[in-house]
């Protein structure tokens, strides 16, 4: 009887267990959260060559890069947002490892983001999807799918001079995933875990809000939410190390059931 | 009457383009100060206080009484041209692909005989008015011109070797997505430039100046992050070649001096746009540019700086941006060092605050974009090194020449600036 790991590599190995990227590539052009001028900014990627096989190295290419911990597909701690900022383990270097890897129940909003680029997941829907595929188990990462990670650029950012239109949670189905289903933390494929326009909701922000009050997490601009299940995948999601960090770009990748036809990692 | 300059043809492909090459630029010490007094438009020349007549070319002592403290004074430049001739063979490399190359002898009203180098218009007999011009080389030399101006008198092609008219040029701006980039891009087409290229970082952000910009005659907006090293590089390479005169308008500007911010985050963000944003420019536009100095009407033929007048003397109310400017400032006099011979004039337009956002806590004066773009564009048809626009900076300007120790204790004491 093979142990329990020794079967996940063989399901790996076999196609059995797909691997899926979660992740945008880090590009210099990749839109980021857009603050009022007076405001310190999100710093965007940026890479420097230090030497191309060349007079400054001749046998060794690499590059310095620099960018905000808030760059690209990236990890918010609790310690991002003053009501998390007094918690234990509330930063990058001391999330619990549990945190880092567990199982994700996807709701699917994407025809709803379609109608209406305003639109605020609520507590009808969580229930909607609970009804449909169990209830989220503690411990759970809840990711909102809205297809919003293929639109590109302006689109993506949908910036206007009342601010950026995308959609979110409202305050009530955060307050619900936290108090009532103990999650992880929630993903979302937009710039932020709160909708474009959440700076006019009360409390202001408030999936960072509750969220990071309570020590839970969060995921920005995801990928390929569309090709997970709804239930059954597992999240890797571990930021960089980073000594009171307050969140950093990552890789995420998932792992759920594949088909076997198509080796892992392809 | 001149005639108007007709639209350079397209680049034959199969035409190797010309070398950059100068005219001679050695001068005495003395000498360079005709070159310092031309970078800013300026004209004089040495004057005798005892023989009352003027000195030309400059001397260390007056040639009739061996008095040595000539002093510089400015003269009006009018005068009548004695003689003409022109140069059809030469051995010097930058002339020999510009003969016939017409020269003349000019009695300027105040005594001394120049030669200067003739307009198109002018002939023997003729009144003129001399003035000392940078030439290719970087150094002055007389230029002799129609006493009464005509409409298409920048045409002149002697005259455009020493200019950097906009006109039937292709121009960048770096950072059109500000009021100044924007007031820019009006002016230049009025100016009769070829194209311009609009410098765009961040497409995925729109706001109502990059909708305007595309509205404009001859712009093109291009892809062009100066933060960005890699968007450098790839703008360069696709355009570098076309930009016959770069104009960068980049500036991230925040109040404040050192002890009162929080942080670096802000200042790191100021220097990567204001100051690195310049070397990313210099690295990937200045070597294409430096091969085009000398190709023909349309050549590459200047890289203007936007700075602050900050840039002489520190303001503490905006050190930081004083800062940036300083070192940006120091940085276009290295370029100037580094474009020598090529063709490609280093020009530095200075100007007070201007009347942007960032400004609004600052009374008038304030120098409207609109008036810096024209200003520039008229330093560019004038061909000077150095530009200086609106009242604060000519009162910073002037302070700085007089006693740049008392000047600095104006500005750290918050006195300093009229208005």
């Amino acid at each position: 009887m093979d142990d329990i790991l020794s079967r996940l590599a063989k399901g790996l190995a076999s196609g059995l267990i797909e691997i899926v990227d979660l992740t945008h590539t880090l590009d210099a052009d990749f839109p980021v959260m857009i603050l009022p001028p007076e405001f310190g900014q999100c710093a965007r990627f940026r890479i420097e060559e230090v030497s191309c096989y060349d007079e400054r190295g001749p046998a060794w290419k690499w590059n310095n890069f620099s960018c905000g911990e808030h760059t690209g597909t990236h990890f918010d701690a609790p310690s991002h947002w003053v009501s998390g900022k007094d918690l234990p383990y509330g930063s990058v270097d001391t999330v619990p490892l549990g945190n880092l890897v567990a199982p994700a129940c996807v709701i699917d909003c994407s025809a709803e983001a379609e109608q209406n680029e305003d639109y605020l997941m609520d507590v009808d829907k969580i229930r909607e999807f609970e009804s449909a595929h169990g209830e989220i188990q503690r411990g759970s990462w809840v990711l909102m799918r809205t297809d919003w990670s293929q639109k590109k650029g302006s689109e993506y950012i949908n910036l206007r001079e009342d601010g950026a239109h995308s959609p979110g949670p409202n305050a009530d189905a955060v307050r619900f995933l936290v108090d009532e289903r103990d999650i992880i933390g929630l993903g979302t494929e937009t710039v932020g875990t709160d909708a474009g326009q959440a700076f006019h909701a009360n409390p202001p922000y408030p999936a960072h809000f509750y969220l990071h009050g309570a020590g839970k997490c969060g995921l920005q601009c995801l990928s390929g939410l569309d090709r997970l299940p709804a239930k059954g995948s597992i999240i890797f999601a571990a930021p960089l190390k980073i000594r009171n960090g307050t969140g950093s770009p990552l890789r995420v990748l998932a792992l759920m059931n594949g088909s076997g036809n198509i080796p892992c990692g392809s | 009457m001149s005639s108007p300059l007709p639209l350079p043809p397209k680049r034959n492909p199969q035409r190797k383009a010309k070398p950059s090459l100068a005219p001679p630029a050695a001068r005495t010490r003395l000498g360079i100060r005709l070159s310092a007094l031309a970078s800013t438009g300026q004209l004089k020349l040495q004057f005798c206080k005892s023989c009352l007549e003027f000195a030309y070319p400059p001397r260390e002592a007056c040639p009739r009484c061996l008095i040595d403290d000539l002093e510089w004074s400015p003269i009006s430049g009018l005068g009548e041209v004695i003689a003409t001739t022109a140069i059809r063979a030469t051995p010097n490399l930058y002339f020999r692909d510009r003969v016939p190359w017409r020269i003349g002898t000019v009695l300027l009203d105040e005594g001394p005989i120049v030669i200067a180098h003739l307009h198109g218009c002018c002939a023997t007999g003729d009144r003129v008015r001399a003035r000392l011009q940078l030439d290719k080389s970087g150094q002055a030399v007389f230029f002799a011109l129609p006493e009464i101006e005509n409409e298409f008198m920048n045409d002149d092609a002697q005259l455009r070797e020493m200019t950097n008219d906009p006109k039937h040029r292709r121009v960048l701006i770096t950072d059109a997505r500000t009021p100044m980039g924007a007031a820019l891009a009006a002016a230049l087409a009025d100016a009769g430039c070829r194209s311009i290229f609009a410098g765009v970082a961040e497409l995925w952000r729109r706001d109502a100046l990059l909708d305007d910009l595309s509205s404009f005659p001859k712009v093109e907006l291009v892809r062009l992050d100066l933060t960005d090293t890699d968007s450098v590089r790839e703008c360069a390479g696709e355009f570098g070649g076309k930009v016959d005169i770069l104009i960068n308008t980049a500036e991230y500007l925040r109040p404040g001096g050192f002890i009162d911010r929080r942080g670096l985050a802000a200042a790191k963000d100021e220097f990567e746009t204001n100051v690195f944003g310049f070397m990313r420019l210099a690295q990937f536009f200045g070597p294409p540019m430096r091969a085009r100095g000398s190709d023909g009407i349309d050549s590459a033929s200047a890289w203007v700086n936007s700075l602050s007048v900050r840039s002489l003397s520190s303001w503490p109310e905006f050190g930081c941006n004083s800062a940036c400017h300083a070192a940006l400032l120091s940085m276009s006099q290295c370029l100037r060092g580094e474009f020598a011979g090529s063709g490609v004039r280093v020009v530095n337009v200075f100007s007070g605050p201007l009347e942007t956002e960032w400004h609004d806590t600052l009374p008038p004066p304030k120098v409207a974009p609109s008036r810096l773009a024209r200003e520039l564009i008229a330093g560019l048809q004038r061909g000077l090194e150095d530009i200086v626009v609106g009242d604060v900076a000519k009162d910073i300007m002037s302070r700085w020449r007089d006693n740049p120790k008392v000047l600095e204790r104006e500005l750290a004491a918050g006195g300093g600036i009229d208005g």
